[in-house]
C-alpha cells in the first residue's frame, strides 16, 4: 500500500509531470489553431469590407483567355478550373522531363568527376562548380536569350524536311496512332515480359551452375523485331503529318516551344550539378576495400560498378536525390519568367489577376504544389525502402 | 480540470475576437500624417511612367500622382512611388501599400464591382491594337490567322485578344509574358509575329525599338480601354479628392488656365467658375477637407490636362483624338466646379 496521502491536493496536480505536459500541449495547439483562425477570419472580414467576392465559385466561370500549350482540350470558353488543370499538367510535364534529364546528366557528371581521366574529371568539376553557383533564374533567362538568337521561323534550320529548328521552338512531325496500333504496343509489352523472364532464368541458371548464359540477342529481337513484325503485318497503322511552313508558323506537326526548352534545359542542368555531387558522395561512401575485393575476385571494371559500387551507393544517394527532385518540381514555378504556362502562370497568374481571388488562388496553388511534392516524396521513400540493404 | 478548460476556451475566444478592428479608413488623414501620397505606378512604360536622367519618375501617370499630392499636401514632390506589374497592382492598392493606383488601368465592370476598386474617372481613352513586323506585309489584324502573338499577362488585353480571335474564327498562338520590356524583347527577336497592347502602349513600345520603321501599328482597334486612376472602395471622400483632382486638370484646360498663368488668374478673373476652381471665390476646398487653393496648387505645379499630354504623350506620336476636350471633338468633359 502507498504511504502517500489518499486525497491528492491541488499542488500535486500542478507538479504532476503528465498533467503539465498535457497543459503545455493544449496551450500550444490552441494557440496555433487560434492564430490561424484569427488570420483567416481577419482576412475574410477585411476582404468583405472591401467588397471583394470570396469563395471558389470562380473556378466554374468561363476563363476567356487562351493557353498556348494545353495537353488536354482547352479553349477560351473553358472554365478557370480547366485552365488550372492545364497548368497543373504543364507543371507535371516539366517536372517529369526535368527529373529524367537531370538524373541522367547528374549520374554521368558525378561518375565522370571521379574518373581517372584527368581531362574528364576536371571538366566535370568545372561543370558542377560553375552551374550550382549561378542563380537558377539567371540561367533560365540566359538559355532563353541563347535560344532567341536562333534563326527566325522563316529561316528555320531544316533537318531533312522532318524536323525544323527556329527561335520559336522545334517542330517535329505529329504522329497519330491508327486502328490496331494498340496491338503493336501490346506486342512490345510482351517483348519486355520475355526479356524479364529471360533475365530471371539466366540468373537462376547462374546461381545453380555458376555458368553465365546470355540471352542478349533473343532479348533484342523480342523488343524490336517482334513488335515491328506485328506493325507491318497490320499494315503500318501509324499516320504522321509533316510540319509545313504557312504564312506565320508551321502548320501540322508538334511544336516544342522555346519557353519549354529554355526552362527545361535550365532546370535540368542546374539540378544535375547538385545530383552529380550526391552521386559522387554516394560512390565515395563505399569503402575502398570493396573495390579491391571485387577486383581480386576477378570482376571487370564494369561489373565492379554495376554489381558492387552502384547498388550500395544508391542507398546513400536516394535520400538527397529526393530533395533535388522536390527542388526541381518547385523551381519549375519560375516558368513565368520565360512565359511557360505552368500552374503558377495560369492559376496563380492570369486567373488570379482576372478574377482577383488572390487568397483562393494562392491557397489552391499551395495545395497543388504540396500534393505534388508529397507524392514525389512518397514514391522516393518507397524506392528507398526497396533499395535498402537487406540484412541476411 | 474543468476550470482549466473553461479558462482556456475563454482565452481562445478572446484571441479570436481580437483583430476584428473595423476599418472606416480615413486615407486623407493617413496621407497628411505620413506627409506623402503612396502612388502605385508602372514598372516602366515610356511616356506614362519612366525614370528620367536624374532617376526621378516622370510621365503622364506619374503627373497625376503629383497632382493629387499637390491638391492634398500642397507640394507635388510629396509622392512615394510604388512600382507594380499588371499582376501586383490591385493587391498593392487593396492591401494599403498604395493610396492611389495610377498605372494605365482599364476601367471595367468586374474590376469595379468585384475587385474592391473605385475608379475616379477616365484620363485616357485607349483601345487595344497590334504592332507587327513590317516585312509580313500586314494591313489588318484579321490577317493574323495562325500567327504567334505576344501579350503582357495580367491585363485586359489577353481577354480582348481571345474574344477577337474567337469572334473572327481565326487561330493564333498566345505567348504570355510578365512585363512590357520582356514582351518587347520577345517580339523584337521574332518569337512573335505581333505584339498587342493598348494603342498608347504600342506607340511607347515602338519608340524604343531598335528600328521603329521596321514595324507597323495596324489600324484595327479591337477594344475599348478607358484608362483611369483608381482607389480602394470604402473611402468615399478620398475617392472624391482623386476624382476632382482629375476634373480640375480637365476644367483648367477648358478655361485656359495653365501652369504659367494660374497664379495670376488666382487673383481673380471675371469667370466665376475659374475663381471657384482656383480658390479666390467660394469654399470648395473645405467641402473635401482640402485647402482653399488646392486647384491652384494642382494647375500651377503640374499643369492642366493638355499641358501634361503635350509634354509626355505627344512626343510619342500620339494625337489627342478621343482625348481632346468635348468642344474640340473629343470625349473629355468634366462636371462643373460649383
Amino acid at each position: 500500500m502507498s504511504e502517500f496521502p489518499k486525497r491528492a491536493g491541488i499542488s500535486d496536480i500542478l507538479y504532476d509531470e503528465k498533467f503539465r505536459a498535457w497543459v503545455i500541449q493544449f496551450v500550444v495547439i490552441m494557440g496555433t489553431v487560434g492564430l490561424f483562425a484569427w488570420m483567416t477570419s481577419n482576412a475574410i472580414e477585411n476582404l468583405a469590407e472591401l467588397g471583394i467576392t470570396q469563395g471558389f465559385g470562380f473556378l466554374d466561370r468561363t476563363s476567356f483567355y487562351d493557353i498556348n500549350q494545353a495537353l488536354i482540350e482547352y479553349s477560351s470558353t473553358s472554365t478557370h478550373g480547366r485552365a488550372a488543370l492545364v497548368g497543373l499538367l504543364n507543371t507535371l510535364l516539366m517536372a517529369c522531363a526535368g527529373i529524367v534529364a537531370a538524373t541522367l546528366l547528374g549520374f554521368f557528371v558525378g561518375v565522370a568527376r571521379l574518373s581517372s581521366n584527368w581531362l574528364l574529371s576536371k571538366v566535370a568539376s568545372f561543370y558542377v562548380e560553375t552551374l550550382r553557383n549561378i542563380p537558377l533564374l539567371i540561367q533560365i533567362v540566359l538559355w532563353q536569350s541563347v535560344i532567341l538568337t536562333l534563326p527566325s521561323v522563316k529561316n528555320s534550320i531544316d533537318f531533312g524536311g522532318i524536323v525544323y529548328l527556329s527561335n520559336r521552338g522545334t517542330v517535329i512531325p505529329e504522329i497519330e496512332a491508327g486502328e490496331g496500333f494498340v496491338w503493336v504496343l501490346l506486342s512490345f509489352f510482351v517483348g519486355i515480359c520475355v526479356c524479364v523472364y529471360n533475365m530471371r532464368r539466366s540468373k537462376k541458371h547462374q546461381l545453380e551452375t555458376g555458368e553465365v548464359r546470355s540471352y542478349f540477342w533473343v532479348n533484342v529481337a523480342s523488343v524490336t523485331l517482334f513488335p515491328l513484325g506485328v506493325y507491318f503485318l497490320l499494315g503500318s497503322p501509324l499516320d504522321y503529318t509533316l510540319p509545313e511552313l504557312s504564312r506565320f508558323n508551321f502548320k501540322g506537326g508538334v511544336t516544342i516551344r522555346t519557353e519549354f526548352v529554355s526552362l527545361w534545359l535550365a532546370l535540368s542542368i542546374y539540378t544535375s550539378s547538385f545530383i552529380a555531387e550526391n552521386v559522387r558522395g554516394g560512390i565515395l561512401a563505399i569503402s575502398k576495400g570493396q573495390t579491391e575485393a571485387s577486383l581480386a575476385l576477378g570482376l571487370t571494371r564494369g561489373q565492379l560498378m554495376r554489381l558492387v559500387i552502384i547498388p550500395q551507393a544508391m542507398r546513400v544517394v536516394i535520400t538527397p536525390l529526393t530533395s533535388q527532385y522536390l527542388n526541381l518540381t518547385k523551381n519549375s514555378s519560375l516558368a513565368i519568367a520565360v512565359g511557360y504556362m505552368d500552374l503558377t502562370a495560369t492559376l496563380g497568374g492570369i486567373t488570379l489577376n482576372q478574377t482577383g481571388q488572390a487568397m483562393e488562388c494562392m491557397f489552391l496553388l499551395l495545395l497543388f504544389y504540396l500534393s505534388i511534392s508529397l507524392t514525389v516524396s512518397l514514391l522516393m521513400n518507397w524506392f528507398n525502402v526497396k533499395m535498402a540493404l537487406v540484412e541476411r | 480540470m474543468n476550470k482549466v478548460l473553461k479558462l482556456m476556451s475563454a482565452a481562445l475566444v478572446l484571441l479570436l475576437s481580437f483583430g476584428f478592428a473595423g476599418a472606416g479608413a480615413d486615407t486623407l488623414k493617413e496621407v497628411r500624417d505620413r506627409g506623402a501620397v503612396n502612388c502605385v505606378i508602372n514598372t516602366g512604360l515610356t511616356g506614362f511612367a519612366f525614370p528620367n536622367d536624374a532617376g526621378d519618375w516622370e510621365g503622364f501617370d506619374v503627373s497625376f500622382c503629383q497632382a493629387v499630392a499637390a491638391a492634398v499636401l500642397g507640394d507635388k514632390t510629396k509622392v512615394r512611388y510604388v512600382n507594380a506589374t499588371g499582376k501586383t497592382r490591385f493587391t498593392l492598392l487593396n492591401s494599403g501599400e498604395g493610396d492611389l493606383l495610377s498605372r494605365n488601368t482599364t476601367w471595367t465592370y468586374s474590376r469595379d464591382a468585384d475587385l474592391g476598386l473605385t475608379f475616379a474617372g477616365v484620363n485616357y481613352y485607349d483601345g487595344q491594337g497590334f504592332i507587327a513586323h513590317k516585312s509580313l506585309g500586314l494591313t489588318s489584324a484579321k490577317e493574323l490567322d495562325g500567327a504567334s502573338i505576344c501579350i503582357q499577362t495580367g491585363t485586359t488585353t489577353e481577354l480582348n485578344l481571345a474574344d477577337f480571335f474567337r469572334t473572327n474564327n481565326i487561330s493564333y498562338e498566345p505567348v504570355a509574358i510578365e512585363t512590357n520590356e520582356e514582351a518587347r524583347v520577345f517580339y523584337e527577336k521574332g518569337r512573335c509575329d505581333a505584339y498587342t497592347t493598348d494603342a498608347s502602349g504600342l506607340a511607347a513600345t515602338r519608340a524604343v525599338l531598335a528600328d521603329p520603321s521596321a514595324h507597323v501599328i495596324l489600324d484595327d482597334i479591337i477594344s475599348k480601354e478607358p484608362l483611369g486612376p483608381a482607389v480602394r472602395e470604402g473611402d468615399e471622400r478620398w475617392g472624391d479628392i482623386v476624382r476632382w483632382t482629375l476634373n480640375v486638370m480637365i476644367n483648367a484646360e477648358e478655361y485656359g488656365v495653365t501652369k504659367s498663368n494660374a497664379k495670376r488668374m488666382a487673383k481673380g478673373t471675371d469667370n466665376p467658375e475659374v475663381n471657384r476652381m482656383l480658390g479666390s471665390e467660394g469654399e470648395l476646398g473645405a467641402m473635401l477637407g482640402l485647402s482653399k487653393d488646392f486647384g491652384l496648387n494642382v494647375v500651377s505645379q503640374v499643369g492642366n490636362y493638355g499641358e501634361v499630354f503635350d509634354k509626355y504623350l505627344a512626343p510619342l506620336g500620339l494625337k489627342r483624338g478621343l482625348n481632346a476636350l468635348y468642344k474640340d471633338g473629343g470625349l473629355l468633359y468634366a462636371p462643373p466646379m460649383r
